[in-house]
């Protein structure tokens, strides 16, 4: 339970059995009057917003149950992603629409922090670097060091990223998960 | 040598906001020209105190074995009590728990206190007041808000009844006993308000004034009213009341919707009581919001950008 004047951006509340999250908030008291606390919601599980004033005597303010676990990435099936629970090895097929851009790193035994909802999945959190292979580029110009000059390169898994002209197929690259973006070259083909 | 590199977060902001400190400054001064041009001494009260005035919802925040004050207004009405007929005060007022986009715990406020008027004649004044002192220090009677102009020459008055019928279509009374009072204010009559002019909202329900002179041709209304400029609450304003019996029992009643609400209790200023027992003269009161006037009048977002340093909130856990 929270009161309302425990109310502030980034809190999550469970609002009719569904996690929501404070996005935008601010404190107003008109008139002398009783305080309000005006909160922008995002529902995390639709992406769906509302907004929703908060009255100081209003009851019934809950905040989220939220469960962060460690699981390992274990292998696809078909359009789900099966990750293991790192304590209790218990399994979580997680369907691959619900991680968008991050299904282009998973790696196989990467360790994930999972955000759960009542044992829903809301959101999983990569390692922020990865490295990856480049299976397919143009050549690289031998001698030409400058890393602003950019060409397309594809992973394994045919995902395609902007990298220095310098670099060659077979040649080992770490990437930002959070932004997708190439952020140096780890080994050298 | 300067390392612009290193330059600390704090000292960016404030060179951002000195601009608005320094019309925050000027402006000040003109107040004070203002009011000792028209005969106001100036009067420094207590911040630590003993007896916050009681309202339902303002909390004051402990200090020691005092609290600080939530404002001067207990021992400006002993002075005027004691022959001080015009008096004024510009300084720090404390409220509990209130921090936003135009709330600070710590904030300035002006009160003036004057003998021998009522509620009207010191809308008047009021007036008088803000183009005098906003046409010197911006050299206009116009005043640039969010996109609009604030036309001081021109006012708009609404009674609380008409505001609530108008733009919410209810009465203040129905929405209070819903306990709806303040979410229509905010969310339906307050983003109503003309904000092309300076707004008067008057009569409140006699229940939201606990300090304030009830209409004579009617009990149910105090004599209070607010001004807003751009939609926003700036300044309050009492015919005070002077019957000492009938301020003891509005006290009570505060008194019991705080034991009620499970807030702290204050104890009664009892030489405020003496005061009012010994008699007064009809007076008037009002209270402005000095960091939000001038967050108007500077175009400012956010009542922080014309307060030079403000105490983050107090954190709780956050989930």
């Amino acid at each position: 339970m929270a009161s309302a004047s425990d109310l502030r951006k980034g809190l999550k509340l469970d609002i009719d059995g569904e996690p929501w999250l404070i996005t935008d908030f601010d404190f107003c008291k008109p008139g002398k009057g009783q305080a309000l606390y005006r909160c922008k919601l995002k529902n995390m599980l639709t992406g769906t917003s509302m907004v929703k004033t908060y009255r100081s005597s209003d009851k019934g303010i809950e905040k989220a149950n939220l469960e962060e676990r460690d699981m390992y990435y274990s292998y696809q099936e078909g359009d789900f992603f099966v990750f293991s629970d790192a304590e209790t090895y218990e399994e979580h097929r997680i369907p691959t629409k619900q991680l968008g851009n991050s299904v282009n790193f998973l790696i196989e035994d990467a360790l994930c922090s999972v955000l759960l909802f009542h044992e829903k999945v809301i959101e999983v959190t990569l390692p922020i670097f990865i490295e990856k292979e480049i299976v397919e580029t143009e050549p690289g110009a031998r001698g030409d060091t400058a890393t602003n000059v950019t060409k397309p390169a594809k992973i394994d898994n045919g995902y395609e990223i902007a990298v220095p002209i310098f670099l060659n197929i077979g040649d080992v690259v770490k990437i930002d998960t959070r932004t997708g973006q190439y952020v140096e070259r780890v080994k050298k083909a | 040598m300067l390392n612009e590199s290193k330059k600390p977060d704090d000292l960016i902001r404030l060179e951002k906001i000195k601009s608005n400190l320094e019309f925050r400054s000027r402006y000040l001064k003109e107040l004070r020209n203002y009011f000792f041009a028209n005969d106001f001494i100036e009067i420094e009260t207590p911040v630590m105190i003993q007896s916050p005035a009681p309202e339902d919802y303002i909390n004051a925040p402990p200090a020691g074995d005092f609290f600080l004050r939530t404002s001067p207004e207990l021992h400006m009405k002993r002075l005027v009590a004691a022959g001080y007929k015009k008096i004024f005060q510009i300084g720090p007022c404390f409220r509990e728990g209130e921090t936003g986009t135009l709330h600070n715990v710590e904030f300035s406020m002006l009160e003036w206190y004057e003998i021998g008027k009522d509620y009207n004649k010191l809308l008047i004044s009021l007036q008088k007041l803000l183009l005098n002192t906003i046409k010197n220090a911006t050299g206009s009677t116009l005043i640039s808000f969010r996109g609009r102009a604030i036309d001081l020459n021109e006012w708009k008055s609404y009674t609380v009844r008409d505001a609530f019928s108008e733009f919410a279509g209810t009465s203040p009374e129905k929405a209070i006993e819903n306990g709806e009072f303040e979410i229509i204010l905010t969310e339906k009559v307050e983003p109503n308000l003309p904000k092309d002019r300076p707004v008067i909202l008057k009569d409140y329900p006699a229940s939201m004034a606990a300090l304030s002179r009830l209409k004579e041709d009617d009990s149910s209304l105090a004599e209070r009213w607010e001004l807003y400029l751009g939609g926003i609450e700036i300044a309050n304003a009492y015919s005070e009341l002077i019957d000492p019996g009938e301020q003891r029992k509005r006290f009570d009643i505060v008194h019991e919707n705080r034991k009620k609400l499970n807030l702290p209790k204050y104890s009664d200023d009892s030489d405020f009581f003496a005061a009012l027992e010994y008699g007064m003269d009809s007076y008037t009161g009002i209270a402005l919001g000095i960091d939000r006037l001038i967050m108007v009048l500077t175009d400012a977002p956010n009542i922080r950008e014309v307060i030079s340093f403000t105490e983050p909130r107090k954190s709780s856990a956050v989930v």
